[in-house]
């Protein structure tokens, strides 16, 4: 491990690189789930996504010979996903939380029973970008090698913020998201502006996927995904639905989740699981800090079940 | 007469109509791989009810089942939304095997310690979800968040546990705790292959059912549930109501995992987080919420469970077939919930409508 020859600077380093390598799946689910939740709905099955997106990429990769070929197939899968449970949403009486674990169960389900041919043959994988030229210690060069997808997930933040709050479809998706009523006498129709929302947070989702079976850790398998989209839905609560935080908490979160392997590299084994849960521990202490009775937490988009 | 037909069919049509697009969808997927739908819904029958054998298999299947809808119908009829039924799930199991080793050399009789592992898993589930009841009234947490990062953080608390203070010096490679000692394992019901685990499931299915329909406490609830400042004008100990029932439901859900630690696993591995506290969220919709009806559809999903086994035997498909088959029956069973009480409008003329009602 990386820990070896560097010693405890292995474990900055390693949490660094972590940061950057982990965080990219997260970066990505959870700005397509801010602009979903912006609108007012919550999609809980970006993890089914997420793998079905994971799976297809890694598909087409394999039989296209081209990894970026998979990458938007696995983006479109997943706004088909998304567009599946918009449409379903759209019905009245109907609860989108329940959808959406109806939805994560489809989703790992058709991925795994699709992928079974997968699991095997090995796809071409993304390349990367090695900015670690300047060095001679090798895991230095090994922990800056990063992957262009990640810049594209960090070019997308300020992208993203810049255009919810300053574009007419922002204005619009905000609005529906505050208030569907208000909206809807405006003349937007909510239903379809949370449908093109959620298949966007799909789209997103299916790309993030796609970095986990053609990146990090680079095959498919069944076990591949541990859960990075139900962590984004948190996420996305943790950065108060806003993108550039989504940026700074992916980057939290990725360091976190590498700070467990690191320290265990170093000979540190205690409190493993424990870092590993260490995003979710402090989403939950940050809602605890930030909620009160008497209001939600700030910036939440009024419409949003959960926060309600 | 004619208003409780009504009634039903209001209820059963669109539950029928989600279960006949399933088969078409589920068929025509099966069609694709070049697998004839007639004869896998023959085998998914007979794995999951066509025989003695496999009724035994569903039925064990089920009985986790029974007890994480429960997690979540419960609370739901104080209007409050727990998903986090797998993490009291794993608690429960953790607090079950803990006292069950810890009483095993005591000398207590059996009985007595599979009660306190009954009580220590109860406990252990039913205060995980009775601390997202009080971050709800308290700081105003949303309860569905909470409980889902509740039961992230239980199931690193459980690995945690097991890779180190409880873990069995002999599990080398996987972490496990100690295995329970045979004497104190749950049994099967006499004559059958079923353990006991589904008779707690259906006996606090049952007392669910009366507790919210038919005493003064339940109405409270549900009063409660439909206007929480309704409730609170008519002077209802609202706050109280949120802790005893999120405790009951994470109870369940507690018992739910001492009895698959105690009855099937014997040891906590990571194993113990089986999906069942996710699909008991499921199982509490498709319910819609009423703890009675948990126990046919917990049966059913147990069958389809019990039929994936065969499904791979007979037409070697993959195990995750069954996967895509409940996903899809999910999907449209809660697509459906839109139709409900809305088909008979067009099967039953206007007038007679207005009659029966």
């Amino acid at each position: 491990m990386t820990g070896d020859a560097l010693g405890w600077w292995g474990v900055p380093l390693a949490v660094g690189a972590g940061a950057i390598r982990v965080s990219t799946p997260f970066l990505f689910v959870s700005l397509g789930e801010v602009v979903t939740e912006t609108a007012g709905r919550i999609n809980l099955g970006l993890e089914g996504t997420l793998v079905m997106g994971a799976m297809s990429g890694y598909a087409i990769s394999y039989y296209s010979g081209s990894p970026w070929l998979g990458v938007l197939a696995a983006g479109i899968v997943g706004s088909l996903l998304g567009a599946l449970h918009a449409g379903i949403c759209s019905l009245p009486k109907v609860n989108d939380i329940a959808v959406g674990i109806a939805l994560l169960l489809f989703g790992t389900g058709l991925a795994f029973f699709l992928g079974t041919p997968f699991v095997a043959p090995q796809a071409p994988n993304l390349p990367s970008i090695p900015l670690g030229f300047w060095s001679h210690v090798p895991q230095i060069q090994a922990a800056l090698k990063v992957n262009a997808l990640f810049f594209i997930g960090v070019a997308a933040a300020p992208l993203l913020a810049w255009a919810l709050r300053n574009t007419g479809t922002g204005l619009m998706i905000r609005m529906v998201g505050d208030n569907a009523e208000a909206a809807r006498a405006m003349g937007y129709s909510p239903i379809q502006v949370r449908l093109w929302a959620t298949t966007f947070g799909g789209f997103m989702a299916g790309v993030g996927g796609s970095f986990l079976s053609l990146y990090y850790p680079g095959s498919w398998s069944e076990g591949l995904s541990s859960g990075q989209g139900i962590i984004a839905v948190a996420l996305v609560i943790f950065a108060r639905w806003r993108p550039m935080y989504c940026l700074w908490a992916s980057l939290l979160f990725g360091g976190a989740g590498a700070l467990g392997p690191a320290l265990q590299s170093v000979g540190v084994s205690q409190g493993y699981y424990i870092f590993n849960a260490a995003p979710y521990l402090l989403t939950l202490v940050i809602m605890i800090i930030a909620c009160s009775p008497d209001r939600t937490l700030a910036g939440a988009p009024g419409e949003l079940s959960i926060t309600k | 007469m004619g208003g409780i037909i009504q009634r039903w069919l209001g209820v059963l049509l669109p539950l029928l109509l989600a279960l006949a697009a399933t088969m078409v969808v589920f068929g025509a997927f099966l069609a694709v791989q070049g697998v004839d739908p007639i004869q896998a819904y023959g085998i998914i029958w007979l794995g999951g009810f066509g025989t003695w054998f496999s009724w035994q298999d569903s039925l064990v299947r089920a009985a986790p089942l029974l007890l994480t809808g429960l997690c979540v119908a419960l609370p739901a009829q104080m209007g409050l939304m727990i998903i986090g039924g797998e993490g009291a799930f794993v608690l429960g199991a953790l607090g079950a095997v803990a006292a069950g080793l810890a009483l095993a050399s005591s000398g207590l009789p059996d009985v007595v310690v599979d009660i306190a592992m009954g009580i220590a898993g109860i406990c252990a589930g039913g205060a995980l979800i009775a601390f997202c009841g009080i971050l709800r009234f308290k700081r105003g947490v949303n309860e569905t968040i909470s409980s889902l990062l509740l039961a992230y953080i239980s199931i690193a608390f459980m690995n945690q546990i097991i890779a180190g203070p409880m873990r069995d010096p002999a599990s080398l490679n996987r972490p496990a705790t100690r295995t329970l000692p045979d004497n104190l394992m749950l049994g099967d019901i006499p004559g059958t292959t079923i353990h006991v685990g589904l008779i707690f499931g259906l006996v606090c299915c049952v007392a669910a059912y009366i507790c919210v329909y038919f005493t003064k406490f339940g109405f409270a609830a549900r009063v409660v549930g439909g206007n929480a400042r309704a409730g609170r004008v008519v002077g209802l100990p609202v706050e109280r109501m949120i802790v005893a029932f999120c405790f009951a439901a994470g109870g369940a859900a507690g018992l739910g995992g001492m009895v698959e630690v105690a009855a099937v696993q014997g040891a906590v591995s990571s194993d113990i987080a089986t999906g069942a506290g996710y699909t008991g969220i499921l199982v509490a919709f498709l319910a819609r919420m009423n703890p009675l009806a948990i126990i046919p559809v917990a049966v059913l999903l147990g069958g389809l469970d019990a039929a994936g086994g065969l499904l791979q035997q007979r037409l070697n498909l993959p195990d995750a077939t069954m996967l895509v088959f409940r996903g899809v029956l999910f999907v449209m069973l809660l697509a459906s919930e839109a139709f409900q009480g809305r088909l008979t409008r067009y099967l039953v003329p206007r007038r007679r409508l207005a009659e029966v009602v």
